[in-house]
């Protein structure tokens, strides 16, 4: 399938009835859906016969789009119950088989903002290395909901975190680090390339940052004075393969 | 919900983390789908997935009796992989509810998707 081809099947699939601010809603552009999708897949390999997680998936364009281009198996999560129901009829739509998970990605990854990992259990995770059993919580000792490891890819438009939410944008970025084997995709704000650098490399993982994009986020919410906001955005690649399973 | 999603997802009820998988489908509607068959995508999940909780839970639900043991190679396995395949892949879990093993919470499953939000004291 051909880029142009890719965005132009993307431009069909339904956007968020009525956005809402506090999730941050916004819908990925199809043509910032397939440039990340068309890389992920030509450059990288990471779609085709892989096993593809979608966080904060909303309507499902990014899982649509890696189906699209051949991926074994999809499984998109997100918090909204309105978003998965159009998600739901836009993978009919496509004859994509996608599944879908409501949950709160955050606490479901065990990365509750308040939680303080007890110290015994932190000592228990960096004496571990043993990645094919399966995790019954996570390194902060709060229950997981999602077997870590259980995916090869994970796909994501995160929130890029206001004013109330800030820093969740990183914890998405953290959980798709706990589910992927090889790698994470993921667009961030450039403004905080080098703190997620940083992490990135905490985690045991390797940043690397494989596109400059401009973002033009519609002004979808009444805040929002100027029509348009123009952001730049990285399109970043996390290679997990050596980062510990927990 | 396919039987592979299934198989990725355990309670996780604050507390809850000893016996939390896997969880007990109590289906009122399972749905049979035919989807392409991808012999190297079901060896490659074989390492991801729990064996045994695949087993017991395609058994329960009447979908297909799968070996206790895996052969050491799945080459030259095509019917167990077929058999494999219909269980993670086509087996869709629609309308019904998981259930902790451990400690009895109920997840419901609507239309096919799983609704695994806790509220807010069970987190
Ligand atoms: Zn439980």
């Amino acid at each position: 399938m051909k880029l142009k081809h890719l965005e132009s099947a993307l431009q069909d699939v339904e956007a968020f009835a009525s956005p809402k601010v506090k999730l941050e809603q916004y819908p990925t552009q199809p043509h910032v859906a397939a440039q990340m999708l068309y890389t992920m897949h030509n450059s990288f390999g990471d779609i085709e016969g892989k096993a593809v997680g979608d966080l904060g998936c909303g309507c499902a364009v990014l899982s649509i789009g890696a189906a699209l281009l051949g991926s074994a198996y999809n499984v998109g999560f997100d918090i909204d119950t309105d978003a998965l129901k159009i998600a739901a009829a836009n993978a009919a739509e496509f004859e994509c088989d996608i599944d879908f998970v409501h949950c709160d990605v955050v606490e479901a990854l065990g990365l509750a903002a308040n939680a303080q990992p007890p110290l015994h259990i932190q000592m228990a995770a960096l004496s571990t290395n043993d990645s094919s059993s399966p995790a019954a919580s996570s390194s902060n000792g709060l229950p997981l909901l999602v077997r870590p490891k259980s995916l090869d890819t994970v796909i994501m438009n995160p929130p890029f975190g206001t004013k109330n939410n800030a820093g969740i944008d990183m914890t998405f970025l953290h959980a798709g680090v706990l589910l992927a084997r090889t790698a994470v995709w993921s667009l961030h704000k450039t403004s905080t390339r080098k703190h997620i650098a940083k992490k990135a490399a905490e985690w045991g993982t390797t940043m690397e940052v494989v596109a400059e994009l401009r973002f033009d986020i519609p002004a979808m919410y009444k805040f929002h004075k100027e029509k348009s906001v123009d952001v730049a955005v990285d399109l970043i690649r996390l290679d997990c393969t050596r980062a510990p399973s927990r | 919900m396919r039987l592979l999603t299934h198989n990725l997802l355990q309670c996780h009820v604050k507390g809850c983390s000893t016996n939390n998988y896997p969880l007990r489908v109590e289906a009122t509607n399972v749905v049979h789908k035919e989807a392409d068959f991808n012999p190297e995508f079901i060896t490659h999940m074989l390492q991801k997935i729990e064996w045994n909780a695949l087993r017991t839970t395609a058994s329960a639900l009447g979908v297909a009796e799968l070996p206790e043991i895996l052969p050491l190679s799945m080459e030259g396995q095509e019917e167990l992989l077929k058999q494999i395949h219909l269980v993670l892949m086509e087996t869709h879990i629609m309308d019904g509810k998981l259930v902790c093993p451990g400690c009895s919470h109920e997840y419901l499953v609507t239309h096919g998707v799983g609704n695994m939000l806790l509220i807010e004291d069970e987190v």
